[in-house]
């Protein structure tokens, strides 16, 4: 019998709690993460939506950059959603914020406009079979930009990239957490 | 906000797209905030300190309610230049304040691309019998609640977030924590009542059905539900966390206090480790003086701003 797998949460701010709820449906086991050390142990690390400063903030206080890069770096997958998109990237335009540069993107901070121009869209046909008629909550959402070589564009909506995968490394500029679609949770948890 | 044309609310038109008036995107914000500390700021200065010392979005406004109690007058919105340039300033959520039952200034607020409109018993009332019909906005509001059948109502006219009202500009917590007990008691309370009880609480609430069974069936708001009032140093917020506050409002607690930076980071950090006494120790050294409170018995009837709202 396999053990559910493990999943860490970043849980300094944001709706961790929602990204809970979203791995559970999914079939997995979720961990709420404050400390280095309680990433021992997790097959994969979800960082949240929030905001991306006070998030930033947070990591750096506690000293979380390095152990979340060595983290993907040992190749366990790291999903980020909207704030944790923008942490991800390799770059960040529009006030930035310090990342963890694991994803070679540009993200630009708050693109579409404030909280009257948030959304919900399907994605473009053409997208990743999986993923087929995803509906996408965007709020304050980002926008990535001048994905490298190694960046695999996996959706789009207006043909602009919504979900990216470099490696083990996964940026949502959406919340999957907020619907009860599990789909992205579980194909970013099926390489674990 | 330099690099779009604010307020467009262009991004809903089109087949299977929902803009920014549903519902679902409107708590979808407010969960963002959850976690994180809301600061209360009057210039684009003190925004500033606010998102470097880990403000989660702030809410601007002309006077902090300690000294919109201090002052009298009547207290309205924010100039409307104050808040353009809070949101030049910074890049986190800018919440704006207007009067109970001021939809005017709510439209006002609207079309300045506010990210977060609090309809707020701390200004004057516009409206001595209804608030605001929250559903016909693109913008989300929050509102503040003394009970769960304040709440509820909020909610059923389309807040997407509610807050206790507490006692604003008083430094003192005890109505804050007054009026989280009575939500989360009385949410505690539907959880444990009969199916076909339900219309007679709703009745006796002044509730909405429909979200009084959402309540019973499901242990919590239909919305984040956060805490305001009085919160004035790390341990207030981890307090008000503990009861069950899934965010915190600071107002004259931070820019009334002797160093509103460091108190600030404190409380910041306070709210993520609420439940960690250790973190919440640290976060509490060195803060000097905390803002001056004011005892309950002391304030006539009069001169509460939680009765204000209906």
């Amino acid at each position: 019998m396999t053990r559910a797998k493990r999943v860490g949460v970043l849980a300094i701010q944001g709706d961790f709690e929602a990204h809970a709820a979203a791995l559970a449906r999914a079939g997995a086991e979720a961990v709420l993460v404050r400390r280095a050390k309680e990433l021992d142990g997790c097959d994969a690390l979800v960082l949240p939506g929030g905001e991306s400063t006070t998030i930033a903030k947070g990591m750096e206080r506690l000293a979380l950059y390095e152990p979340v890069q060595e983290f993907a770096r040992s190749g366990k997958p790291v999903l980020g959603t909207c704030a944790g998109a923008i942490l991800l990237a390799a770059r960040v335009e529009n006030h930035p914020v310090r990342s963890l540069g694991l994803i070679d993107v540009t993200a630009v901070r708050n693109a579409y406009g404030t909280q009257v121009d948030s959304f919900v869209a399907p994605v473009d046909r053409g997208g990743a079979p999986a993923l087929d008629g995803l509906r996408c909550v965007f709020i304050r959402a980002p926008r990535l930009r001048d994905p490298g070589p190694g960046v695999e564009v996996l959706a789009r909506v207006d043909g602009a990239p919504v979900l990216i995968r470099q490696g083990p490394c996964w940026a949502a500029t959406f919340h999957p957490e907020l619907t009860d679609d599990a789909r992205v949770h579980a194909l970013v948890l099926s390489g674990v | 906000m330099s690099q779009h044309t604010k307020g467009s609310g262009s991004n809903g038109s089109g087949a299977d797209r929902v803009g920014a008036q549903a519902f679902e995107l409107k708590v979808g914000l407010a969960e963002m905030l959850k976690g994180g500390v809301i600061m209360d700021v009057t210039t684009p200065e003190q925004a500033k300190i606010a998102e470097d010392a880990g403000a989660c979005a702030v809410m601007a406004l002309e006077r902090v309610p300690a000294d919109i109690r201090k002052e009298g007058g009547v207290a309205r919105m924010s100039p409307v230049e104050v808040i353009e340039q809070i949101q030049k300033q910074v890049s986190i959520p800018v919440m704006a304040k207007v009067r109970i039952g001021h939809l005017l200034e709510a439209r006002v607020l609207e079309a300045l691309g506010v990210d977060f409109i609090d309809e707020s018993e701390v200004l004057t009332p516009a409206d001595d019998e209804h608030h605001v019909w929250k559903h016909d906005f693109k913008s989300p509001f929050v509102c503040g609640a003394r009970n769960l059948g304040e709440a509820l109502r909020r909610i059923g006219e389309g807040a997407a977030m509610i807050r206790t009202k507490g006692e604003a500009g008083s430094g003192n917590i005890v109505e804050a924590v007054r009026h989280l007990r009575s939500v989360c008691g009385e949410i505690r309370r539907l959880t444990a009542t009969a199916p076909e009880e339900l219309p007679t609480r709703a009745k006796e609430l002044q509730a909405p059905v429909d979200l009084v069974r959402f309540v019973a069936e499901k242990g919590r708001l239909p919305v984040p539900n956060f805490a305001a009032g009085g919160i004035a140093t790390p341990a207030d917020a981890a307090l008000c966390r503990a009861l069950g506050a899934e965010a915190v409002f600071v107002g004259s607690g931070i820019f009334k206090s002797a160093d509103p930076s460091a108190r600030a980071r404190a409380i910041v950090r306070a709210c993520t480790h609420w439940d960690d006494p250790r973190e919440v120790l640290e976060a509490s050294r060195g803060l000097g003086k905390a803002m001056e409170g004011i005892e309950m018995a002391t304030l006539a009837e009069s001169e509460r701003l939680a009765n204000r709202g209906w």
